[in-house]
């Protein structure tokens, strides 16, 4: 009887070009690779889609695995604004300050319905979505949504990390976005 | 509590004091209530906290509330608290005309946040108040978002289609 043993599952390499001896790539390529899988999550949790995240980073569904280990409580070192739960206006000012005190480049993933729209809360006291006052790069859906589909919006940020170009944040189009949330 | 809760002592010593000034007695679910105006509000708070049997030394609540139909438009409802006799007290103000009335904070520290509450909400001005400014909405706020004529829902929404949110038009309806 053959004893089998457990393969560690290794990244595939990036496109590029390969030989005997040798194997070339983009910057853009291989330092998007590594980013992907070492994103430093901020998470602003303010209400029950917070509850979800936790269940996500604990062990049954283990943020971890996806190399967003170690969460980052000072958004000076954080790479990722998971921004989870209802935004009242008076906390838009503080949202959009811990924004900016984000390093480039930084991405938002808006989870739940209050982050993304407003949700339930459709009144006078609640922003109607985040990206009112700061760019999203991802939505998840849900009210909560599950870890899955928190890790679902998790990896479409990966998929972005990878596969953007290094400079797109030097981008004029980038640049405008910004300008268009009055933010420097 | 219960409706047999034995408010005449209470009653009787506001009617010695105050007279006519204070009136329409009630007991809805057992809590007695009293309607006073904005002269005598004060003196009547200062009263209750003051004397030395009954001690409603503590204020639970001031609120507003919204009558736009109403000649009276605004109320101001005043909850009391009598702790070593475990009484509670409603006092009621209609305010017509200029929603105004005098600050209670000389009378209970504890009005102070209170009454910037009730203008937060309500407009309605505590002459007096050393700090009156909003509390708990956006300083930026234009509105008095409880007051009837402004709606429940955010009025900067562009985004959102009414018929998702169950307004606006009737079942089967399209835009």
């Amino acid at each position: 009887m053959e004893t089998q043993t457990a393969q560690p599952k290794i990244v595939a390499a990036p496109p590029g070009v390969e030989g005997p001896g040798y194997f070339a790539t983009s910057f853009d390529r291989a330092i998007g690779m590594a980013k992907q899988y070492s994103i430093w999550p901020l998470p602003f949790a303010t209400s029950c889609c917070g509850i979800e995240f936790m269940a996500t980073m604990a062990s049954n569904y283990d943020l971890a695995r996806f190399g967003a280990e170690r969460l980052s409580f000072s958004p000076r070192q954080a790479d990722l604004l998971m921004v989870m739960g209802t935004i009242a206006k008076k906390m838009g000012p503080v949202l959009k300050q811990v924004y900016e005190q984000m390093a480039e480049p930084r991405w938002v993933i808006a989870v739940g319905a209050c982050a993304s729209s407003g949700g339930i809360f459709d009144t006078y006291s609640v922003l109607q979505g985040i990206d009112q006052i700061i760019p999203v790069d991802v939505y998840v859906p849900g009210c909560p949504p599950r870890p899955e589909q928190i890790i679902d919006g998790f990896m479409r940020i990966q998929d972005l990390v990878h596969n953007e170009s290094i400079r797109r944040r030097n981008s004029p189009e980038y640049k405008a976005l910004l300008e268009s949330y009055g933010i420097k | 509590m219960s409706d047999t809760v034995d408010y005449s002592k209470v009653v009787s010593r506001i009617g010695e004091k105050f007279g006519e000034r204070v009136h329409s007695p009630e007991q809805p679910y057992g809590m007695l209530t009293l309607r006073t105006d904005r002269d005598t509000i004060i003196p009547l708070l200062q009263f209750l906290r003051d004397d030395e049997e009954m001690q409603f030394i503590f204020l639970t609540d001031i609120c507003g509330v919204h009558y736009p139909d109403r000649a009276e438009k605004f109320e101001v409802v005043y909850h009391i608290h009598s702790l070593i006799h475990n009484l509670r007290v409603r006092l009621k103000v209609g305010l017509s005309g200029e929603p105004k009335i005098p600050t209670a904070v000389h009378v209970f520290k504890g009005a102070n946040w209170m009454e910037r509450e009730t203008y937060d909400f309500y407009g309605i001005v505590f002459e007096g108040h050393p700090n009156l400014k909003r509390i708990l909405n956006v300083d930026e706020m234009t509105i008095f978002p409880m007051r009837k004529e402004y709606p429940l829902e955010d009025n900067t929404r562009s985004d959102k289609n009414d018929a998702m949110f169950g307004r606006g038009m009737l079942p089967g309806q399209n835009n």
